[in-house]
């Protein structure tokens, strides 16, 4: 099959489905590009992932860095719009419906019940990008952790450790 | 509702210019910015109104802010309006990412990107996992909570299971558990 197809296919899916973010697909992700379809290494697609975090707007732009990379501009245009499209305009159509449940307990529990699993899909995709490629080595999880409880636990801005982070990697430390 | 008065309607291409603003300032995450703009700078919803969107647009697939975007342009100008909006807040990740992309293809090789590169993916994974913590912190630690949470996180990050049959069979029975739990309210906040 053209790769453009299969590329639109399977992130048109994964749009639907991307409840709370496309950080909760990120594991999915990873399992269609890296050990389904081949396209990525588990190094790149640590590295698209750090590419896209490091850069601004919703991070669901790391599928256009993966479109991009099996298919070009083109590549990365239908994977963007792929992973749009689905999830829009079903928020367009869902907005006329949604405003009839306002404060009703099918809402809440809609609400109660989504959260946890938003919220564990969130953590694996931390766990599956820090595992990273198989040769990962002490540095990085230390990084990871160090990250992870400042972040908690502070408002400092993130780009700061992504610079750090960045410059203990060029010092041949990760 | 609020003192500020009635919010402002938005043109067309102040919808555009606006998100345009959220997403080029979006570093580490746009949402804190597109509040800024929609709630306090342009003043196009009041707080409350966009809370309520905001949990819409939670349990909503996909990018949260993408579908908020959506969302206010089609309120105030249907599809013409959620096109602006939406177009707004993707023009700039869009370049700047496929900038990226191109730089990495033509100087990813040196080792000294690639070993950044893991540096900053190391780095982002832990961030994924403080915000992860800190929603998990927001939303209060009951039983039901933890069991669901977990039972996600293993599925996926350990097990390695597809996500659309964990979400389809995980989903609806949370959802009914969270609905009988609030039927009975004692059989909650237990441990």
């Amino acid at each position: 099959m053209n790769p453009l197809v299969t590329i639109f296919l399977r992130f048109a899916v994964l749009s639907l489905i991307a409840v709370g973010g496309v950080t909760s697909i990120l594991p999915e992700v990873h399992r269609v590009t890296v050990d389904v379809h081949h396209w990525l290494t588990d190094a790149e697609f640590t590295q698209m992932f750090a590419i896209a975090q490091a850069s601004p707007g919703p991070n669901m732009l790391i599928v256009a860095l993966i479109g991009f990379h099996v298919a070009g501009l083109p590549g990365a245009l239908v994977a963007a719009g792929a992973i749009c499209l689905p999830s829009c305009t079903l928020a367009y159509l869902v907005e006329r419906l949604w405003q009839r449940f306002r404060g009703t307990p099918l809402r809440r529990a809609v609400e109660a019940g989504l959260a946890p699993i938003t919220i564990g899909l969130m953590l694996a995709t931390g766990w599956v990008v820090a595992r990273g490629a198989p040769g990962t080595n002490w540095t990085a999880y230390a990084i990871t952790a160090v990250t992870a409880a400042v972040m908690f636990f502070t408002r400092v801005n993130p780009l700061w450790l992504f610079a750090a982070a960045g410059a203990l990697g060029l010092l041949g430390l990760v | 509702m609020s003192q500020t008065g009635p919010p402002n309607r938005p043109t067309l291409g102040e919808l555009y210019r606006g998100f345009l603003g959220a997403g080029a300032r979006g570093f580490g995450g746009t949402l804190p910015w597109a509040r800024r703009m929609i709630i306090e700078e342009r003043r196009w919803l009041t707080e409350r109104e966009f809370i309520d969107l905001f949990s819409l647009c939670n349990f909503l697939p996909g990018p949260n802010v993408s579908s908020m975007s959506v969302i206010i342009g089609a309120r105030f100008h249907g599809p013409l309006g959620s096109a602006a909006a939406l177009g707004g807040l993707l023009t700039v990740p869009l370049i700047t990412i496929l900038t990226l992309a191109v730089l990495y293809q033509r100087f990813g090789q040196l080792p000294g990107v690639d070993a950044a590169l893991r540096g900053v993916g190391a780095a982002a994974a832990g961030l994924v996992l403080a915000t992860g913590l800190r929603m998990a912190r927001s939303i209060g630690r009951t039983p039901r909570v933890l069991v669901f949470l977990v039972i996600a996180f293993v599925a996926v990050a350990v097990l390695r299971w597809p996500l659309v049959p964990v979400l389809l069979g995980l989903a609806p029975v949370s959802v009914v558990v969270a609905w009988l739990g609030s039927l009975a309210p004692a059989w909650r906040g237990r441990a």
